[in-house]
């Protein structure tokens, strides 16, 4: 699949296979959520436009994604830890949940 | 069959769903009805002064008169479901974790319009004098019950998990959507144990 591919400019040693498990289970959030369908989702790459990009991705919506992300990956998101970098795009979110993951 | 249809802002993206469910239901032979909960839809009654509590005397007033023999709750339609009744819980969630949503929505808004909130102020003016969330309001009696009301988990409950329906559960969606496939699945889980039962 494309996600072996490494990127020229990225580090040499592929992702941790963790990583790439919780990417594809935030694309698979994301499908549902936005109603698309896998393929579209697997699409999704680091730079993809989320929050204030995407006209039906409200605030509502984006609370929902929120608290389906803690019940999928079993983390407490604070409402403080919720700015507009982590939810512009989805290498931001990824980032984010990494980082609780790693936390806790 | 009584249908308690889910609450707030998941009332409204469950809206077709739930009607598809009750005519999947109608072809498997299952009659279903639908009421309209006081504060929601084209109930006249305003949300504000409305507690949890009674919405849940509603809900059985309606069992009542409808002669519901069991009932149908989406989300946290469960929260309402009358307890001698026996109840099939669709995906049930608890009214936390929907007041968690619906506060994150109104901080996410706040925050993009500028305005300064913490979720610490929130809470306190919810529970103190009810708060507009997601264009509800909803009143502090309300508020405060939906902090700690969870769906019963007495033996007449019975708990229908999205798994079980298969695909994505249609409340996370960012638009209205809806889903024969999943409505068919739903009320053919419902109509089988039905048979089972009777």
């Amino acid at each position: 699949m494309g996600s072996q591919q490494a990127k020229a400019d990225a580090a040499p040693n592929e992702r941790a296979p963790e990583e790439q498990a919780l990417a594809l289970e935030l694309k698979s959030i994301i499908a549902d959520v936005l109603g698309i369908d896998a393929e579209d989702a697997a699409a999704l790459n680091e730079d993809s436009g989320l929050f204030g990009h995407l006209p039906e991705l409200d605030s509502m919506a984006v609370a929902g994604l929120l608290t389906e992300i803690e019940d999928r990956l079993d983390i407490v998101i604070e409402d403080e830890d919720v700015d507009g970098e982590m939810l512009e795009t989805f290498g931001g979110l990824l980032a984010f949940a990494k980082a609780k993951l790693d936390e806790g | 069959m009584l249908v308690l249809p889910a609450l707030f802002d998941e009332a409204n993206k469950m809206r077709r769903f739930t009607v598809q469910v009750m005519r999947a239901l109608d072809d498997l032979g299952v009659d279903s009805f639908l009421p309209d909960l006081p504060g929601c839809n084209e109930s006249l009654v305003p949300l504000d002064n409305l507690s949890l509590e009674d919405l849940r005397v509603a809900a059985s007033a309606a069992a009542e008169a409808f002669g519901a023999t069991e009932v149908l709750t989406i989300r946290t339609g469960a929260l309402l479901a009358p307890p001698s009744l026996p109840t099939w819980q669709y995906a049930p969630q608890t009214g936390a974790k929907l007041l968690r949503s619906m506060l994150r929505a109104r901080l996410i808004a706040s925050r993009e319009a500028g305005r300064a909130e913490t979720q610490e102020q929130l809470l306190e003016e919810g529970r103190k004098s009810g708060l507009m969330l997601a264009g509800w309001p909803i009143g502090a009696a309300m508020f405060q019950e939906l902090e700690t009301a969870v769906p019963s988990a007495s033996a007449t409950q019975h708990v229908i998990a999205q798994s079980q329906v298969g695909g994505g559960g249609l409340w996370l969606r960012a638009e209205p959507s809806h889903d024969q496939t999943q409505a068919d699945a739903l009320a053919q889980i419902i109509a089988a144990n039905d048979r089972v039962d009777t």
